[in-house]
């Protein structure tokens, strides 16, 4: 019998092409002596200013300088190329919705927005050319930060009113009422500021028109290759069905990648296409520090009132959000802060309204976490607030409000960022705290505490919950192909960067159909093998194209069954698939995969032993035809899945920290992890996701931050300046333990894991430096520098 | 008057990984970019262009090195090796590059060239390291996938495997 895959800790199958270093990165694409048609580079004029006025460009040096093909700016664009770009996600109260031109029209808003464009030989001339371009501007105030938009004395857009691209409220009960007649009250105001996802590949687009099949193929590093292909063929006039997208081997994404279109992507095919040469664009980092994405930025402001338990009677909460100088992808992260804030509890009644509002800085999309770690800082920093007031156990406090597991599902009135129903599907919270106290050993934290404070040692504990809707629809889809060699060829639409799923999608096509897992080979993210998908992000791919090879396997088995039936003269019920053979339980007739493949497909020549030996078996009914009413040639199946509403993965963290007495340095002395996200469908890949979210959360919660300076030039744009963490800044050991709360939504019992890990670090290593310290931390990330202000704010 | 000459070009032998290459380039080629699209040697990867993630690290005779920091013409005196060339003749992956498999020391793949030939290095100088010098080891390399908990256990695994394969060392 084949083992089952599912739940196995499978050695991944990509690494081997990673390891002897074969990826294929978007760079990589027609790269090096051999690689055909001589590429074309690009390189981009940015704005130097954050907020300016374009009176002239001057682009007549340029076309001298030898080697360079083109120069475009925003007076070469036609059609809908010289429309703003669109915004990918209108919302009703996004009621000043603002996107940027491919290149800028008039007006600059931001440090970094493209100006020019220019093509030539290599990158090094490309540069050289862009600073031969001439422009001139006439500079204008800056808005930078959210108290400047609040404030609102000058505008980014001069057609938006108070810089207030959106307001939103959403209200179960009647939380302010609640508040008032709640026996206790609190008020926190927090802050988190912004970072940045700095995946280590950066943006790429190559494109190549082929003449001889009048098509457009574009290799991009997106986490969407149909959401590019649409955003193309839009842009540039083309048929959808002439552009292919293809997303090989990408770098790294964590959110960054999915905006689409990027200028970038637009114009390297235009210029593909006008110059009948392939054309690249490799972005530099300084440039995907100031053109790409960044998030997190947000203030906010709790009410609280809670009874003498600790129980949450009325929460109500007012947010400002800083999506910078455009809103491409509408109101997602903020919509996601304000319904997934609420974590694991029952909030009593709740009103959440947030202010979205334009700054003079980069643009704002969601970064892995995707507005939870604000959100889940917000609610945790709360409990946290609750606790000390009432003198009692930061556990117990959490423990009195959670959703209780015969509670599921629990539906909390709201509408979350995909327009459906904010329904937790599945979970155990009360569960996942024992496992979380066990793990971090929180009842043998006072004394170790005691034994550290007699060496003058200063340590705190803290912990956080969190929630996180996973698996957001519409739908994914998947192709499975047997071949007649028995090999089995998957696809399906998402797009990978890192997550394995090459190999968990290898999993289970293995498990359902009955194959070796070595002869399952998984394609991801090219257009021409799957043109339907949405992409990776949400922590979506799992769950969504997981479920949907699930079916589409089940498919291909079920007409496996159907023709071995035949060919064996069996009944279905009692064949069975082990390691690609169908064979008749109990006798020792069977017939292989890759012949049933030869069988489906009655046009049929010996091409090769597969096709040989397929002819001993009769082939249907000679009265009928060939390929019967209803059927198709082909031992293959196509299938799609799409729930009715996202999955709800869970988990706690715990820190205990460390700070110095003298230089306030901050080090992480443990870090637990107590982690569902349903069944596992490979608990190393689930680890090693987990391990990198905290790596990331303990980045947003010690580091990173972006340095706008009142004019909007970003002072710390290199990764000497933006600081992430190596292995020195991360805890030896992150202590992890799994629990499995099936989700009952997918075929597979599955969540998503990839955005957990870092969602609630910044709450837990404030707790922890507070626990510390003694008082309150309000504001994250916090430096040795800051730890030291505070302290001098606390103790006179 | 805005006449610009095409810029002079040198004629240069580079040795990577075992293979002697002749190339033109420009004095400002750097050795990153002259290895990726001049030889087409694409392993070696380009993060940030000023040194600190250690994603593009080569070996130059033997030692970890930032290519992104080195102009090609610089490189000429030196043995070259690439994520390419870290493999046996026979396409055998060497101890680190097995034991990053078996250790899932890596997501993306995008900073493993980096780690591989830094950890390639790090394992001749001492073949034995405690945990700390594991650590200590990979301290100039940017991940952003694997929060480096299983990176550091594909030190320690690599000089294990390292260890049982030549114990007289």
């Amino acid at each position: 019998m084949t083992t089952k895959l599912m739940g196995q800790p499978v050695q991944r199958v990509e690494d081997r092409r990673f390891l002897h270093g074969e990826g294929r990165y978007v760079d990589d694409i027609l790269a090096g002596p051999g690689a055909g048609p001589a590429v074309l580079h690009a390189a981009v004029l940015r704005s130097p200013h954050a907020h300016a006025r374009i009176l002239d460009i001057d682009v007549s040096g340029v076309l001298d300088v030898d080697g360079v093909h083109a120069v475009y700016t925003y007076d070469d664009l036609s059609g809908p190329m010289a429309e703003p770009l669109p915004v990918l996600i209108p919302h009703p109260a996004l009621t000043h919705g603002r996107t940027q031109y491919a290149l800028a029209r008039d007006e600059v808003n931001h440090v970094g927005e493209a100006i020019a464009f220019v093509v030539a030989e290599d990158r090094y001339l490309a540069e050289d050319a862009v600073n031969r371009i001439v422009v001139d501007y006439e500079v204008l105030p800056a808005v930078v930060g959210l108290d400047a938009a609040r404030a609102a004395d000058r505008l980014v857009h001069d057609d938006v009113p108070g810089n207030v691209g959106a307001r939103l409220e959403q209200t179960v009960g009647d939380a302010p009422a609640a508040i008032a007649a709640a026996p206790h009250r609190l008020a926190l105001d927090l802050e988190i500021e912004r970072s940045a996802c700095m995946p280590l590949e950066g943006r790429g687009t190559v494109a190549r028109w082929d003449h001889d099949s009048d098509r457009l193929v574009l290799w991009s590093s997106t986490q969407t290759s149909t959401g590019v292909r649409a955003a193309v063929a839009a842009k540039l006039g083309l048929d959808i069905g002439r552009v292919d997208v293809i997303t090989p081997d990408v770098g790294g994404g964590f959110g960054v990648k999915i905006v689409h279109p990027w200028p970038e992507e637009l114009l390297v095919p235009m210029a593909a296409r006008a110059l009948d040469r392939p054309v690249k664009f490799t972005e530099d980092r300084r440039e995907h520090f100031v053109s790409s994405a960044h998030e997190r930025g947000q203030t906010q402001h709790i009410e609280v009132g809670f009874d003498d338990d600790g129980r949450l009677l009325g929460l109500d909460v007012e947010f400002w959000h800083d999506h910078g100088a455009y809103t491409p992808y509408g109101l997602i992260v903020p919509i996601i802060t304000s319904t997934q804030l609420l974590g694991p509890y029952k909030p009593g009644a709740y009103r959440v309204v947030f202010e979205s509002l334009y700054t003079n800085t980069v643009i704002v999309t969601p970064y892995r976490g995707a507005g939870r770690p604000q959100g889940c800082f917000a609610m945790e920093r709360t409990m946290d607030a609750i606790a000390a007031y009432l003198g009692r156990d930061r556990t117990e406090v959490r423990a009195v409000n959670f959703i209780r597991p015969d509670e599921f599902p629990y539906d909390h009135g709201l509408v979350f960022q995909d327009g459906r129903a904010l329904e937790y599907d599945s979970g155990d919270y009360p569960a996942s705290l024992d496992k979380l106290r066990k793990l971090i050993d929180w009842d043998g934290f006072a004394e170790f505490r005691r034994a550290c404070a007699e060496q003058g040692r200063t340590v705190g504990i803290g912990l956080a919950c969190y929630v996180e809707g996973t698996g957001v629809g519409p739908y994914e889809g998947a192709h499975v192909h047997v071949e007649t060699t028995g090999k089995v060829k998957v696809a399906t639409g998402l797009t990978t960067q890192g997550q394995s799923h090459q190999t968990a999608f290898a999993q289970i096509v293995a498990d359902e159909l009955g194959v070796r897992f070595d002869d399952v080979e998984v394609v991801t993210g090219d257009t021409r093998r799957m043109p339907y998908a949405v992409g990776t992000f949400a922590s979506r791919a799992a769950v969504m194209s997981g479920s949907a090879i699930h079916k589409a396997a089940r498919r291909t088995r079920e007409k496996a069954l159907r023709l071995a039936a035949d060919a064996l003269e069996a009944s279905v019920d009692d064949l069975e698939i082990v390691d690609g053979i169908v064979g008749v339980r109990g006798t020792d007739r069977s017939i292989p995969l890759g012949t049933l493949s030869v069988l489906s497909n009655p046009l049929r020549y010996a091409f090769d032993e597969a096709s040989k030996a397929a002819t001993q078996f009769s082939v249907g009914d000679s009265e009928q035809p060939p390929v019967a009413e209803g059927d198709q040639p082909g031992l293959e199946g196509t299938d799609f899945y799409s729930p009715e509403h996202a999955t709800f993965a869970s988990g706690m963290h715990a820190a205990i920290v460390e700070t110095d007495p003298d230089t306030a340095e901050i080090r992480i002395l443990r870090y637990a992890v107590v982690h569902d996200c349903g069944n596992l469908i490979n608990p190393m890949v689930v680890e090693g996701q987990i391990h990198g979210g905290v790596a990331q959360g303990i980045g947003g919660a010690l580091y990173e931050r972006m340095a706008y300076d009142d004019s909007g030039q970003l002072l710390n744009a290199s990764f000497m300046d933006f600081l992430m963490p190596y292995v020195s800044e991360i805890p030896d050991a992150i202590d992890i333990d799994h629990l499995e709360t099936p989700s009952p939504l997918n075929p597979l019992g599955i969540k998503g894991a990839g955005e957990a890990g870092v969602i609630p670090v910044s709450a837990v290593i404030a707790a922890a430096i507070s626990d510390a310290e003694g008082f309150p931390i309000t504001a994250m990330p916090i430096s040795p520098s800051d730890l030291h202000t505070l302290r001098e704010e606390h103790r006179p | 008057m805005n006449e610009i000459r095409r810029e002079t070009r040198h004629e240069i032998r580079l040795r990577v990984n075992g293979v002697t290459y002749e190339l033109r380039v420009p004095a400002r080629r750097l050795l990153s970019d002259a290895l990726r699209h001049d030889l087409g040697l694409t392993g070696t990867h380009v993060g940030c262009e000023h040194g600190v993630c250690g994603s593009c690290t080569i070996l130059a005779d033997g030692e970890p090195v930032r290519a992104c920091l080195l102009l090609a013409v610089a490189a000429t005196a030196h043995e070259i090796t690439t994520v390419e060339g870290l493999a046996g003749p026979d396409g055998e992956p060497n101890a680190v590059q097995r034991a990053f498999a078996e250790c899932h020391g890596l997501q993306c793949g995008f900073c493993t060239p980096g780690f591989l030939t830094t950890v390639t290095a790090g394992l001749r100088r001492d073949p034995c390291p405690t945990r700390d010098a594991a650590r200590e080891m990979i301290a100039g390399n940017l991940c952003r996938c694997t929060g480096y908990q299983n990176i550091v256990r594909a030190v320690e695994r690599a000089a294990e495997l390292e260890s049982a394969q030549e114990p007289a060392r």
